[in-house]
């Protein structure tokens, strides 16, 4: 029982991390139909900006803001340097110069900063917290805390206030926002920066669990993508769901089956899923009104 | 008149050919840049510095030394096209590198093809066994770690163990061999687990682990931020087994990561390099440990890493070998390098022959423990 409990306590960790870099995903999926894969380029920035911080004698939550005002406008240069001049060329393209711009992002830090690998003190201590016969480090449960609380804040964002649905309006037929006036390139500008932010705010989260170097945007974002695909690109709910599945069952196979299958089974079932509902659990049919 | 023209011809030839040998061109190729940078750049460091303070001396036999280093980026299909270029346009004499395992089986093939001796930085021991004519390599081979390793658990009574080991290229392969090595130490390994190298959390592989009835001790084989992870869950969940690593975490960053208190006890094998100040004054390894510790630490003004100290080996084993051969072709440098006896390097001391290439025993790992945060040498 409390193996379970502590495969449970991993998986949740491990999902909370995925679902954080998955949320990041949506905005700019939302904004402009556009996986960025720059997005695990962001939180790794995050991590290492933060890290320089602290290194220079800055207390940690000053450090993080930094770290997450600087990865914001770097978000924002990434959009009007490289999105913007290529707009009206096809998605496949902008993907490609998301690519692109995570290479050069991952190369500037390696010279910037450095190539060796760093971790943040954690927020709240490493003395485990135990329940019932299962551990679960304090950090977990401020990462597992801020997915939610993304969360939240987004769905709000996307459902209740002006600037969410412009977001919304602008990725379903950019012309048509335009007419009814929304400033579609300010949208454009603010989902990139505020994507950027959340990036690096998982950064922050994470780097006491999962340390950081310049590299480590790879792996999170594939984890990430991944989990968003799962959970239905471009919904906040999609992407939370879809990191903690994924992160559960990679838990629960290293933990039942094989730590040998773990990756293996994970992307099964993704594709399992993705053949029954091509659009993910929580991803909409599309609808064209004419 | 044509013997004159063929007497003059060749005159011109051996004019032309003795500025060639004036110049003694080391190659090397490593990973300066890419995902074994952390290996590569203080190799690339340590050869450049070396290079120059053997110049610095008169360079070999009166002739100055010229480097020429590629970085290959940790991509073996560069690294062989390196070597080629070495080989065939730059006209080297020998190369050391290969960072990588990967690297160094790109590399070897080139230089066993056109019988230019090289020496390898890399840990497999695929690189010297069976023994290849023109290959040598300095750092010790991940079997040599793992009985390094059971010697020590058999001395402390400690024979049922836990394998948990990265699905990284070091870790799986440290993993075959210390299975491999198991069935002839009377180490029986009664529970065989992995993770992916970026794995967030290993809780789940190390409950299983702890679970297994009789259990006595664990191992983990990998390195990079791995293996610090497992030492944070280790002491997350409350494990008080024994905990070995390998020698890919031999470095002050793995405390760091792990956190000083978690990665308590903690014993792997390691290099001299790493605990200079702490061997015993008669060692003959700590006059040598310390020269290179005090001349990388201030030309590159970053702390020394084994990485760097097997690039050192290396150049010491190759600068005693181009001074020892009676001419600078590559069988003669072969065969003297296939002489070095006794060479002290930071690694350990080097004694190649015919059929061992690689010219260490184990009395060169040092099994040390992490204690208050620091390295502690276990008597």
């Amino acid at each position: 029982m409390s193996d379970l409990l502590q495969f449970l306590v991993s998986g949740v960790t491990v999902g909370a991390v995925y679902a954080l870099v998955a949320l990041g995903f949506t905005i700019i999926y939302n904004a402009s139909d556009v996986v960025n894969f720059a997005q695990g380029e962001f939180v790794m920035l995050g991590g290492m900006i933060s890290v320089a911080g602290v290194a220079a004698g800055l207390p940690l939550p000053l450090a993080a803001l930094i770290a997450i005002a600087l990865t914001a406008a770097i978000g924002v240069a990434l959009n009007t340097f490289a999105i913007e001049p290529a707009r009206g060329t096809p998605v496949v393209s902008l993907i490609i110069i998301t690519i692109g711009a995570s290479i050069f992002i991952r190369g500037v830090t390696q010279i910037v900063l450095d190539k060796g690998t760093h971790r943040l003190p954690s927020f709240s201590g490493d003395d485990p917290i135990r329940v019932l016969g299962a551990t679960v480090l304090p950090q977990s449960l401020w990462v597992v805390a801020g997915a939610v609380a993304i969360f939240v804040a987004l769905w709000l964002f996307f459902t209740r206030t002006l600037m969410g649905r412009a977001v919304l309006a602008t990725s379903n037929n950019r012309l048509a926002a335009q007419l009814v006036g929304i400033n579609t390139r300010f949208v454009m500008t603010f989902s990139f920066a505020l994507s950027a932010a959340i990036g690096a705010l998982a950064g922050v989260l994470i780097t006491p669990i999962l340390p950081t170097s310049f590299e480590i945007g790879i792996t999170l974002a594939l984890k990430g993508f991944a989990a968003a695909m799962l959970g239905g690109m471009g919904n906040p709910k999609g992407a939370l769901a879809g990191g903690l599945l994924l992160g559960l069952m990679e838990a629960l196979t290293a933990g039942y089956i094989s730590s040998h299958y773990k990756d293996a089974v994970a992307f099964f079932v993704i594709l399992a899923v993705l053949f029954a509902f091509p659009r993910g659990l929580y991803g909409s049919n599309p609808v064209e009104r004419v | 008149m044509k013997r004159i023209v063929t007497g003059a011809l060749a005159l011109a030839l051996l004019a032309t050919a003795a500025p060639a040998l004036a110049d003694i061109k080391i190659g090397a190729v490593v990973s300066e840049t890419g995902p074994a940078s952390s290996l590569g750049d203080p190799e690339a460091k340590t050869i450049r510095m070396m290079v120059e303070e053997l110049n610095a001396k008169g360079g070999i036999k009166g002739e100055k030394a010229k480097l020429v280093l590629y970085d290959d980026g940790g991509d073996p299909s560069k690294a062989k096209t390196f070597a080629t270029r070495l080989v065939e346009d730059d006209g080297v004499v020998a190369m050391v590198g290969g960072t990588t395992t990967g690297t160094s089986l790109a590399i070897l093939a080139v230089a066993e093809e056109s019988k230019v001796p090289f020496i390898s930085l890399a840990g497999a021991i695929e690189i010297i066994d069976p023994v290849k004519p023109f290959t040598f390599k300095t750092p010790h081979t991940d079997r040599m770690a793992c009985q390094k390793i059971f010697d020590d658990m058999k001395a402390r009574g400690l024979t049922k163990i836990g394998l948990i080991s990265g699905t990284d290229g070091f870790g799986a392969s440290m993993r075959a061999q210390c299975i491999a090595v198991a069935k002839t130490s009377g180490i029986e390994i009664v529970a065989d687990e992995t993770y992916g190298p970026k794995d967030a959390d290993m809780t789940p592989q190390l409950t299983n682990i702890r679970n297994k009835p009789g259990i006595q001790a664990v191992l983990n084989t990998g390195f990079g931020q791995g293996p610090a992870t497992i030492t944070r869950n280790y002491a997350q969940l409350g494990i008080t087994l024994p905990l070995y690593q390998s020698h890919g975490v031999a470095s002050n960053a793995f405390i760091e990561l792990s956190g000083a208190k978690n990665a308590e006890g903690v014993r792997l094998p390691g290099t001299a390099l790493l605990v200079g100040e702490l061997l015993d004054p008669k060692d003959p390894q700590k006059p040598v440990v310390l020269a290179y510790k005090a001349s990388f630490e201030k030309a590159a003004s970053a702390p020394v890493s084994t990485f760097g100290g097997y690039a050192h080996d290396a150049m010491r084993i190759l600068t005693e070998a181009l001074n020892k051969a009676p001419s600078a072709k590559p069988a003669a440098i072969r065969d003297a390098i296939e002489g070095t006896n006794g060479l002290v390097g930071t690694t350990g001391t080097y004694n190649y022959s015919k059929t061992d290439h690689l010219g260490l025993d184990l009395s060169a790992f040092r099994m040390l423990e992490i204690s208050n945060g620091g390295w502690k040498l276990v008597k």
